[in-house]
């Protein structure tokens, strides 16, 4: 008792979210029951495809679900110990971009292109901060230095459309964590660079989580990617979470077989002259999902028991949950 | 830097511009049936006579002789004198334009304080009350004729209730009925392009950018999808506003307005080739002149415009 106590308590948790679309007579659950804990310093990999419910989790996060045509039907988002589902617009938006901020994909679209970056960091600065002009501009200096962007201060000036691919990311993430937000999202925010500015950002967003202590949720369809920056990682299907652990664990003993699959479709040096797994078929429609284990279509370790009974998340080993009748399992001799 | 090259290769074409149209011009007029020559003459004169004129007014040399003459002339800002008064037709033109000027920046002002407001409001608030009125606003004033509209003003408000005068063009007042008959049809345009502007700007994945920074619907509906959205509004505005500086022929005539637009048709009716070519090419460079601003106006607004 004691010592459960000192477990350190998660900076944000998300507890059997559901959230449901509603077009006409059609009803999609995007999310049915999601459970993710994120810790301070800690950066949180959700892997999944798309379609599997990684964007629509961020989104309530943000508190930024269109309704309708979505809607919360159950569960929580505590931030710090109040739970943000409930409140009112007014007061999520002090947590949006105040503690709670978030990174795009395409930083090329998700930047104003009729603003100068300096006046897109500005405004969060005098708005969330309270700062005057010259404040806002002097810290906006210090957060281009901090993303790698220059001392001078001279991209303040530049629009988005001078600036590179990569120094539009470092840009739109220098307007993330500009108000010193205690969380971070990251939405696939390396997919549409190539690969050397890849590995540039994945370091940026690591060094500046160690020197903000943010809690990151890090979002990418790619293991690779993810393997590299994570220290914990879930793996979300149909709008479930089918495992989740440290990324240690999860990498050296995968016990889903989606986990498995997607493993062995990363190519790998080890693996050389191997062919890669690819996994039939497609994550199925959210106004379709399967009876039973939403996978169990797909997956090869499937039984009859599969089709039946959805599995629940459970402890499998100390800090390793998975949902799978057939956890740990393989098909391969 | 940018900027001054963006506007120099901007006014080389507004110079490009001027120069085909005046050259079109000159061999249009030429092309249409009727001779000057004969007009003035009249119904009656000799054979003699009529050549005569001719080699006073200069139609009796070759055509190419003609063309670069004049275009000589036209450099030196030289717009020649009318056939019939032999005034300049400079001094003619000069002497109206100040009048389809102010009629022209009415008009505009109020298509533009009428019609962005509103499809500012239709887009952000589409599918409402205020949308539906945009709408019907919009059908109205792009099916009504203006002159039509001039009409009805002036039967409404000049003779059954007499607020304005029903003729002329003495004071400011004689104004509001000719701007607004104008004006309506321009805030058609304008209200429907701002309202799809903005509808497309409200969908652009900026707007998410600005929302997850914690920003009012205010300042992210109003600043950041307004500033965009106002780009196509610029362009349309700027054009809308060239073609009223080439006056308004058939508002003039029912507002009874000595406006370009009733010097020209009198020129036309004339076969006065100075004047219609000098009014041609007078509205064209006034035309371009608008559409070179409406661009610098645009590329402050949008600093993209300047590197394509």
């Amino acid at each position: 008792m004691e010592a459960k106590s000192s477990v350190k308590a998660p900076l944000l948790a998300v507890e059997n979210l559901g959230v449901c679309f509603t077009h006409g007579a059609m009803q999609a659950h995007a999310l049915r029951g999601i459970d993710l804990e994120f810790f301070k310093e800690e950066i949180h990999g959700l892997v999944g495809e798309s379609g599997s419910g990684k964007t629509v989790t961020s989104t309530c996060i943000m508190g930024l679900l269109q309704s309708p045509p979505g809607e919360i039907t159950s569960g929580k988002i505590v931030y710090d110990g109040v739970d943000m589902v409930p409140l009112p617009e007014p007061e999520k938006r002090l947590y949006r971009g105040r503690k709670i901020a978030m990174v795009f994909q395409e930083p090329g679209k998700y930047l104003n292109p009729a603003f100068k970056i300096g006046d897109q960091i500005t405004e969060m600065l005098i708005l969330h901060l309270g700062l005057d002009k010259k404040a806002a501009r002097e810290r906006a200096v210090h957060l281009l230095d901090l993303v790698g962007l220059g001392k001078d201060g001279r991209v303040l000036d530049s629009y988005p459309h001078e600036l590179s691919g990569g120094m539009k990311q470092r840009a739109m993430i220098a307007i993330a964590i500009s108000c010193d937000p205690g969380f971070l999202i990251a939405d696939e925010p390396t997919t549409a660079l190539d690969v050397t500015l890849q590995l540039q950002i994945l370091r940026l967003i690591k060094k500046l989580k160690d020197i903000l202590g943010m809690a990151v949720l890090f979002i990418s369809h790619d293991l690779g990617v993810v393997k590299e920056v994570a220290d914990r990682v879930s793996v979300i299907y149909a709008g479930r979470i089918v495992e989740t652990s440290t990324k240690g664990k999860l990498f050296e003993n995968p016990l889903h077989p989606y986990t498995k699959l997607l493993m062995l479709s990363i190519p790998s040096a080890q693996r050389r002259g191997v062919r890669l797994a690819t996994i039939p078929g497609r994550v199925p429609d959210a106004d379709k999902t399967p009876e039973g284990c939403a996978f169990h279509p797909r997956c090869p370790l499937a039984i009859e028991r599969c089709s039946r009974e959805n599995p629940s998340l459970g402890d499998f080993e100390e800090g390793h949950r998975v949902a799978c009748h057939r956890a740990g399992e393989s098909w391969i001799n | 830097m940018d900027v001054l090259r963006f506007i120099a290769r901007r006014f080389c074409r507004l110079l490009l511009t001027v120069f085909i149209i005046s050259t079109l011009v000159f061999f249009v007029v030429r092309v249409i049936p009727g001779d000057p020559a004969m007009i003035i003459a009249g119904m009656d004169a000799s054979p003699e006579d009529i050549m005569a004129i001719r080699a006073r007014l200069g139609t009796d040399r070759s055509l190419v002789i003609q063309y670069f003459d004049w275009l000589w002339d036209i450099v030196h800002l030289d717009f020649g004198t009318t056939l019939i008064s032999e005034e300049p037709v400079l001094t003619l033109i000069l002497e109206r334009f100040p009048l389809t000027l102010l009629l022209a920046v009415l008009g505009i002002a109020i298509g533009i304080v009428v019609a962005v407001p509103l499809g500012v409001i239709s887009a952000v608030k589409r599918w409402s009350a205020w949308d539906y009125f945009g709408l019907v606003f919009s059908q109205l004033g792009m099916a009504i004729p203006s002159f039509w509209l001039g009409i009805l003003l002036l039967l409404i408000l000049a003779v059954r209730f007499p607020i304005f005068p029903l003729f002329g063009a003495d004071s400011a007042a004689h104004l509001v009925l000719p701007a607004i008959s104008l004006g309506f049809a321009r805030a058609a345009v304008i209200l429907r392009l701002t309202r799809a502007s903005m509808v497309e700007e409200l969908s652009k994945e900026y707007i998410i950018t600005a929302r997850a920074k914690g920003l009012t619907e205010r300042m992210v509906k109003y600043k950041h999808a307004l500033k965009n959205a106002l780009l196509p509004i610029i362009t349309i505005t700027g054009i809308e506003f060239g073609y009223m500086l080439g006056g308004a022929i058939i508002i003039e005539q029912v507002f009874s307005l000595p406006g370009l637009g009733r010097l020209f048709l009198y020129g036309i009716y004339q076969r006065d080739f100075p004047l219609i070519q000098g009014g041609v090419i007078f509205v064209a460079i006034v035309f371009s002149l608008v559409n070179f601003l409406a661009d610098i106006l645009y590329s402050i607004v949008n600093p993209k415009i300047r590197v394509e």
